[in-house]
């Protein structure tokens, strides 16, 4: 009897080749699930390692940061990322974002989702938080189009650029996104492109360790739909164009730097202010009207 | 490098050095890796993976200094780098180059 033992906790691990070499960001990753779904030369999977990147720089405690995505190519990034994500309804992202935010203030809540969930279907509850300074950072993928439902244009697709909806090119005058969140009322607004990745990951790091409601715009390479349609090559095209045509311009007035179609794109941090976030000027304001009686939420864990 | 002379302290000089480590089932082909590392140390195969795309091969090993802009750019997770030993540039191999000039 003496020869068989009951087995210890340290069998039940999962068996793993004890000399291959991990990727750096696996403890980050839902390794099942990959690869991911995202097409050959898509930028999202190199945000994806920006964000990661930039969150280990920012030096935030790993529990207590929360991903939130909508729906669309780039909402399948909560997906992948181990970490407390969720992926929620289609343009609802930002208002879950701020829920969740709202119940928990010591969670950094940070929104990784496309331009169309962002800024079209979900565009009134992102302004909205902007102008409430919600204590949120939206990394917004910005394709030109919705890809994931066959390339229709979009509320960023630019002027004369052709989608499966605007088959003699687009007419509608597109947002800018950067102008957008400022006149809204973001702290921190900075736009790149999925090229300028080390920059994009200081941001990143930039953006978490700000209080109130930062905003990064990321263009990133759709080669299915917008370069296919378009007839602008391959994603590696698209990121070779991105390196003729960005210009560095940090603090740029964001009224002047549309996207135009296939022109210079201006990328850089342009905001980056101080303005009360919503805690501090909701619980300052309280304080001042209630005095004494007002006990500010400090969240499940803490008072 | 190209040195107009040998630098007085090359004794004292580490060349940052990383071994490119390639998962070639993850890699879907984008080329960026490729396209983007600052030293060539990459090329596409001819080969391809079991999912029909072309991966990266190391060509020149010892060129690669641990930047690790592949692993960031590759948006696949299928590239990383691993810090190895650094290299300490060879006082010759600096004398021919600058012969050259």
């Amino acid at each position: 009897m003496s020869e068989i033992s009951a087995p210890t906790t340290s069998t039940l691990k999962i068996p793993q080749a004890p000399d291959k070499l991990q990727h750096p960001m696996t403890d980050f990753l839902r390794t099942e699930r990959l690869p991911h779904i995202w097409c050959s030369t898509c930028g999202i999977g190199t945000v994806i390692t920006a964000f990661i990147a930039g969150l280990q720089k920012s030096g935030l405690d790993r529990n207590k940061v929360s991903v939130v995505s909508g729906i669309g190519c780039s909402g399948r990034a909560a997906g992948y990322l181990r970490l407390d994500s969720f992926h929620s309804t289609h343009g609802r992202a930002v208002p879950f974002a701020t829920g969740l935010a709202l119940g928990n203030p010591e969670l950094k809540v940070v929104v990784i989702s496309g331009d169309g969930d962002i800024a079209a279907i979900g565009g009134n509850h992102f302004i909205h938080a902007a102008r409430r300074n919600m204590n949120l950072t939206i990394i917004c993928i910005n394709n030109f189009n919705y890809a994931m439902t066959g390339g229709q244009a979009g509320p960023t697709t630019p002027e004369e650029a052709n989608a499966s909806t605007a088959p003699f090119g687009a007419y509608e005058f597109p947002f800018n996104l950067p102008y957008l969140a400022e006149s809204s009322g973001a702290v921190y607004v900075a736009r790149w492109t999925a090229l300028h990745i080390r920059r994009t990951t200081k941001s990143i790091a930039e953006a978490l360790l700000k209080p109130g409601f930062s905003f990064i715009e990321v263009v990133s390479p759709c080669p299915t739909l917008y370069a296919r349609r378009n007839r602008l090559g391959s994603g590696l095209d698209l990121m070779r164009f991105y390196h003729n045509s960005a210009k560095i311009q940090h603090g740029a007035d964001t009224r002047d730097i549309d996207i135009d179609y296939q022109k210079e794109i201006v990328v850089g941090k342009f905001i980056d202010k101080e303005k009360p976030d919503f805690y501090t000027n909701r619980d300052q304001f309280l304080s001042k009207k209630l005095g004494d009686k007002y006990i500010p939420y400090r969240g499940p864990n803490g008072h | 490098m190209n040195y107009w002379r040998v630098p007085l302290d090359i004794n004292k000089i580490e060349i940052p050095h990383g071994d490119v480590q390639i998962d070639v089932e993850q890699c879907k082909g984008c080329e960026f890796c490729v396209e983007y590392c600052p030293r060539d140390v990459l090329e596409l195969s001819t080969d391809f993976n079991r999912k029909g795309y072309h991966y990266p091969n190391v060509l020149k090993h010892n060129a690669c200094v641990n930047c690790t802009l592949c692993e960031m750019i590759c948006p696949e997770f299928a590239i990383f780098v691993v810090e190895g030993k650094p290299i300490n540039p060879d006082v010759n191999d600096v004398l021919k180059k600058e012969a050259k000039v």
